[in-house]
């Protein structure tokens, strides 16, 4: 482990986290409370656009954006060589048991 | 077998599982007893967030308010979910990674203080004991309304469970018991939803009811049906807003950052064994808790439509039993204005204030509302928290549906009551006393202290629930604007900001908790008459202050931190370590 490669981790990790962020603040505040007027002029199956985003469509997105970050860090974690699943962290976690017992 | 006598086997059922989930899962060490052995599977730690998460507000009164809202519910439905993204990627891998015990122990350590560890206690323990009293009373109403037992009873009812397995079980007992609580409170959600988006549309989903067309002939969809009923009647459409854009934008933004400062949920994340475990975790959790917050709409729209069509213009003599039985405790008010034996509903309040009863019955059997009526044609006080309750027997749903859902606002209840009690008796014997007053003590006696600090705290919220002082239930609320005001801004600013020093997060805290925490209590309690939108600042009710008080938090903590000393070495060390997964441990016990 070096400062570098950390550095470069926590970047990579800050892109992501803004790009998925973005679309966490477009789907409640911009189409669930901005723009709602707007978009409930148009009618998805039922409903006016705006208020199922409100009431249904920005859950959903935040669901999948969880998920997202999960698998997508999960591979940043390898890349960087910083992730949790290693065979180093498991014989420490062990070694830290035993001094528990 | 009638639905009390369900109701009881339902009941006595369900809490046997949780005791006997208690006395498995016992805690032995403190390790144990604050972070479950930090070994549960992400899974059922999603499932015990959820249920952790969802209190008898969700349950009990959720869909109800979003029924009498409209759109304006959506501040709900969107705060109270998104703030899960916030802790899945800002928050929870990176306290995990910390593997310590609790929020104060994070905010302590992080900032090199004592005076950080305990401004974080106090902030934890007005935010967790508003939130702990509000569940005792819904455990009251419950059992009161199906059961008929004066509240009194059951509330104590309700301690006695909530002691056995918190006290015996710690963080161990609870996590497990809440697993078993999602299954039964999800159950009792869905089943009765599923039953009257049937009824009402036809259709089995009640997200996809919400959307599709009524089936009484008129080619309607819900939504429409409920826009075009509720302007007839004289409310403004269902899916339109009558709050600011600015006030709905605060609430909201109040609730996500509070949800994701709440150190009852915060913790449930340093029981999972991995910091990849603690992401995945926050997508269960909301996957789980998102089976209820999309049902809700659903329930709200169903449960007003069904209330319009049985209540409005209906004969009292004719009106069906659950109208009575509530009218009966006081949950349902009817003033026939206008004299002709119906109940006619509109607009606005029909009387001043919550009903008061005379013990006289009119002829027809209705209670005779004592209250200074109001002009307007409005002639039915309905309480809010009824509508799920009474939403089987509105729709004349079977018996066992109303056991059921019984249960599950037992089950919402008991389980958030639990996880906000484990947090304030281990900021108590972990932070006040083991980290801050009393240094010396062993594991032995920290676990002591822990749990008589828990059933001291049982004891505090059961009388809470009993006897509230008027203010607790407008309060609960609020409980998510001083987390978003206090504890969310310290510890973003722990892990992102690397220069934030403990001159700086200290000033955050205090300005934000006492900033948000004045403007609540001059609306609310000082000078109620003003509370309307002249007045506010920036047009920003009481409940989204939350949003400017952490605005203020991280101005002024910023601010601060850049004009005093610098971040000591070690904390600088620290803060990059806990920004990388590897090497993560179980939580030490120390």
């Amino acid at each position: 482990m070096n400062d570098a490669n950390n550095d470069a981790y926590w970047k990579a990790n800050i892109k992501l986290m803004l790009i998925l962020l973005s679309i966490w603040f477009l789907v409640s505040f911009v189409f669930g409370i901005l723009l709602v007027d707007t978009l409930n002029q148009i009618q998805f199956f039922g409903f006016k656009l705006g208020f199922w985003w409100a009431q249904q469509g920005a859950i959903y997105v935040f669901i999948i954006l969880i998920f997202t970050y999960t698998i997508m860090m999960q591979r940043i974690d390898r890349r960087y060589g910083v992730s949790d699943d290693d065979t180093e962290a498991e014989t420490a976690q062990k070694e830290q048991e035993e001094e528990v017992l | 077998m009638d639905a009390q006598t369900l109701t009881y086997i339902f009941v006595a059922f369900t809490f046997s599982v949780y005791i006997g989930i208690a006395i498995w899962s016992r805690a032995g060490s403190t390790n144990d007893f604050y972070v479950a052995g930090g070994g549960v599977h992400p899974v059922l730690n999603g499932m015990a967030t959820a249920a952790d998460w969802m209190s008898a507000a969700s349950f009990i009164s959720m869909a109800g308010i979003i029924a009498f809202l409209g759109y304006d519910g959506s501040v709900y439905l969107m705060g109270w979910t998104g703030g899960y993204v916030i802790l899945a990627m800002l928050l929870a891998p990176y306290l995990r990674k910390f593997g310590q015990f609790t929020v104060p122990d994070f905010i302590g350590t992080r900032y090199y203080s004592s005076t950080a560890r305990v401004v974080a206690v106090v902030c934890l323990i007005l935010i967790s004991f508003t939130y702990v009293a509000g569940q005792m009373r819904g455990v009251g109403i419950v059992f009161s309304q199906f059961l008929n037992i004066p509240i009194f009873w059951g509330v104590i009812v309700g301690m006695a469970i909530v002691f056995i397995y918190a006290v015996l079980g710690g963080m161990k007992g609870i996590t497990y018991t809440q697993v078993a609580q999602f299954c039964v409170l999800m159950f009792a959600y869905l089943v009765p939803a599923i039953f009257i988006s049937m009824l009402v549309t036809g259709i089995p989903i009640p997200q996809i009811g919400l959307g599709a067309e009524v089936i009484d002939g008129s080619g309607l969809s819900v939504l429409e049906k409920l826009d075009r009923t509720l302007i007839d009647l004289g409310f403004g459409p269902y899916t339109e807003g009558s709050k600011s854009t600015i006030d709905v934008f605060a609430i909201t933004m109040a609730l996500m950052i509070g949800t994701a400062g709440l150190p009852h949920v915060i913790v449930r994340f340093f029981t999972v064994p991995k910091v990849s475990d603690a992401r995945k975790s926050a997508g269960y959790a909301l996957l789980f808790i998102a089976l209820i917050y999309t049902t809700a709409p659903a329930v709200g729209a169903f449960a007003r439509i069904n209330f319009v069509d049985t209540v409005h213009n209906a004969q009292y003599s004719q009106i069906p039993a659950w109208f009575k039985s509530w009218e009966d405790i006081g949950l349902i008010g009817w003033q026939d204005k206008n004299g002709d034996g119906k109940i006619q509903y509109a607009p606005g309040a029909p009387f001043q204030g919550k009903p008061t009863f005379s013990d006289e019955r009119r002829t027809d059997g209705s209670r005779e509302v004592t209250n200074t009526t109001t002009t307007n044609t409005n002639e039915v006080y309905v309480d809010r928290d009824i509508m799920v309750l009474a939403n089987p027997e509105i729709a004349a749903l079977p018996a066992w549906v109303i056991a059921l859902v019984a249960a599950g606002g037992l089950a919402a209840a008991l389980s958030t009551a639990a996880g906000l009690l484990l947090v304030i008796s281990t900021a108590i014997s972990h932070d006040l006393l083991k980290k801050t007053f009393a240094k010396g003590i062993n594991d032995k006696q920290e676990l002591f202290y822990a749990r008589v600090a828990a059933a001291t705290a049982i004891g505090i919220a059961g009388y809470l629930g009993i006897d509230p002082p008027g203010f607790v239930a407008q309060v609960v609320a609020f409980a998510f604007g001083l987390a978003a005001a206090s504890l969310f801004p310290a510890i973003l600013l722990g892990i992102f900001d690397r220069r934030m020093n403990k001159e700086g997060a200290i000033t955050g805290m205090l300005a934000g908790l006492v900033f948000s925490l004045s403007y609540i209590a001059f609306f609310k309690f000082v000078a109620p008459e003003m509370n309307t939108a002249d007045h506010w600042w920036f047009g920003i009710s009481p409940e989204g202050i939350g949003t400017v008080g952490a605005l203020l938090n991280f101005g002024l903590a910023f601010v601060v931190s850049r004009l005093t000393p610098d971040v000591p070495k070690e904390v600088v060390a620290m803060v990059n370590n806990i920004r990388i997964p590897k090497g993560v441990n179980k939580p030490s016990t120390h």
